[in-house]
């Protein structure tokens, strides 16, 4: 009964920080890219696995240990079922940044006698790069695929940037700050022609978009919690069977998830992973089509109300909870400054000692200048009409405020080209 | 990251922003920074015969700190000669408006601002007199 009753005061909590009225002074959440709050049905799930029905998964001798195992079990094949897969092959870690660190440098070590080489792409989560960075420094060789000004990957280079040394590919499917959708299935099928693994980071992309790990030739899924409503702490690495794929594991330990991560299960964080992951397969294309009126509402508001307003990348093979939009003539951080009543982030790097802009932004061809102006905007499940009106409302009437601060934006009206004037650097 | 009051202050209530004619022999012109690091401040004075800077006013495009720093030269520099003002340093800037390591560049670009608009202004007074001469 006291869990139930819990579980009430959970739910009624999240549901009233979650509905706040436009303005009432708590900032609007438009950064669903970043994290999400947790689905009260999720908490609802997880709850009794503090208390009244803990256990150690792993624990053969009694009923505790055989009803941790059994939630577990539950979780991970409906984990599974979301990408198609046997539940036999979800490895449950702590979230993507190490499903992404056993993947890559997992296989690589395995397969280190016979091949040397991974290709990934310098869009990816700044996870997929540094592990890559590591694998380096131990003498691996590794390709950076470049992207097209829509984001996406040329599938030709990557053909060509094969050999027969390739161990693996690893491609994002949609990636963080522009939420392109790379063309995974086919990436999937040039990797299965040249006999080469493929894992591809999907903390973005599962529960968003339709994976299906059979039809799209994939060999690994990095999958995150709390990016899908889950609790945060929890990710899982799908791992095909057949045909095998071998991981040596980051650390040594009791030899759980099939001998590749070691430690004892988080059960309520196994569950919520499992709850979270059941919601987004029922719910999915409802959520889809209902973003997409959500996305297009704020977009054509902000373009109606603003000129010379760019979308970074591509527009249709897109999720469509993100929009990541320069502002031109506008600074970033100086525009989210402007707008303490909405949480969203920036490309603009002001910062960070280099003072260099979003390197995803510049890797779409993006003008250093451009990419100090832009803000991304998240959109989710529980982003409302009146909060998109709201926030696009202020979005303008900052920008408007700024550019009239704003020296670039006189030039560009006085017809003096920002590029024909000699900058010093600094 | 948190702001001090003193540049959220600015960064809302912005003083003097605006431009004067750049091509009035009384106006100097300071246009320093680049877009391509997220900072370009425009500052310019309206200098009376007597040499001292009746009027400033100023634009920028930058983050907060960035927009802060311009907004309070402006103010510091009014009724100022120019050797008074060519004096000012960023380190009194940082001061006044509290501003953490990584954003003392924005003070910095302020104080180059207001010496390139004082310079600008010198070069053309000096211009004119050897046009008068």
């Amino acid at each position: 009964m006291r869990v139930n009753e819990a579980t009430a005061k959970v739910e009624t909590a999240v549901r009233a920080a979650l509905n706040n009225p436009p303005g009432d002074g708590t900032p609007i959440y438009l950064d669903y890219q970043a994290t999400t709050p947790t689905d009260p049905r999720v908490i609802e799930a997880m709850l009794p696995h503090f208390n009244a029905r803990f256990g150690n998964p792993h624990s053969r001798n009694h009923a505790y240990g055989w009803r941790a195992e059994d939630a577990v079990e539950a979780a991970r094949a409906q984990v599974a079922s979301l990408i198609k897969a046997n539940p036999k092959e979800i490895i449950f870690t702590s979230g993507a940044t190490e499903s992404n660190n056993l993947a890559i440098k997992g296989v690589a070590h395995f397969y280190k006698d016979k091949k040397d080489h991974i290709v990934t792409c310098v869009t990816e989560h700044k996870c997929v790069l540094d592990a890559c960075r590591h694998l380096e420094q131990e003498g691996f060789r590794v390709t950076y695929l470049p992207v097209r000004t829509d984001g996406l990957i040329d599938l030709e280079k990557l053909k060509e940037s094969i050999t027969d040394k390739t161990v693996l590919v690893s491609i994002m499917a949609v990636n963080n700050e522009i939420g392109v959708i790379q063309p995974v299935r086919e990436i999937g099928r040039i990797c299965r022609e040249r006999g080469v693994f493929f894992h591809t980071d999907c903390a973005q992309a599962f529960g968003k978009i339709p994976l299906d790990v059979e039809d799209m030739n994939i060999d690994l899924v990095s999958i995150s919690g709390h990016k899908i409503y889950g609790p945060m702490g929890i990710g899982a690495l799908y791992v095909r069977r057949r045909p095998r794929v071998r991981l040596v594991p980051l650390f040594n330990g009791g030899g759980q998830e099939r001998g590749m991560r070691s430690g004892t299960l988080p059960l309520p964080l196994c569950v919520g992973l499992g709850a979270a992951s059941a919601i987004a397969e029922k719910e999915m294309g409802a959520e889809t089509e209902r973003l997409k009126g959500l996305r297009d509402r704020l977009y054509n508001r902000l373009k109606q109300r603003l000129s010379e307003i760019y979308l970074n990348g591509d527009l249709e093979h897109r999720i469509p909870g993100n929009l990541n939009i320069s502002f031109a003539y506008v600074e970033g951080e100086g525009l989210m400054m402007g707008l303490k009543d909405l949480a969203v982030s920036s490309g603009s790097a002001c910062t960070s000692a280099s003072l260099e802009p979003s390197y995803v932004l510049r890797a779409l061809g993006v003008e250093e200048e451009l990419a100090h102006t832009s803000l991304r905007l998240g959109l989710g499940r529980f982003t409302t009409d009146a909060e998109v009106d709201y926030a696009a409302d202020r979005i303008a009437a900052e920008v408007e405020r700024l550019r009239i601060m704003s020296p670039l934006w006189e030039m560009a009206q006085e017809g003096i080209d920002i590029k024909s004037i000699k900058w010093a650097e600094h | 990251m948190a702001y001090s009051e003193k540049v959220i202050d600015h960064y809302e209530n912005p003083r003097n922003v605006g431009a004067f004619d750049k091509n009035d022999a009384s106006v100097g012109t300071g246009l320093v920074g680049a877009p391509a690091c997220g900072d370009v401040m425009k500052l310019q004075i309206k200098v009376s015969p007597e040499g001292i800077i009746e009027d400033a006013k100023f634009k920028t495009f930058g983050c907060g700190s960035a927009i802060a720093s311009s907004s309070l030269v402006t103010e510091w520099v009014k009724g100022k000669s120019l050797d008074e003002a060519f004096t000012l340093k960023n380190t009194q800037v940082a001061e006044h408006l509290s501003l953490p390591p990584v954003k003392i560049h924005c003070s910095v670009l302020a104080e180059d601002a207001i010496k390139a608009a004082i310079n600008d202004y010198k070069a053309k007074r000096s211009k004119d007199r050897e046009a008068a001469e």
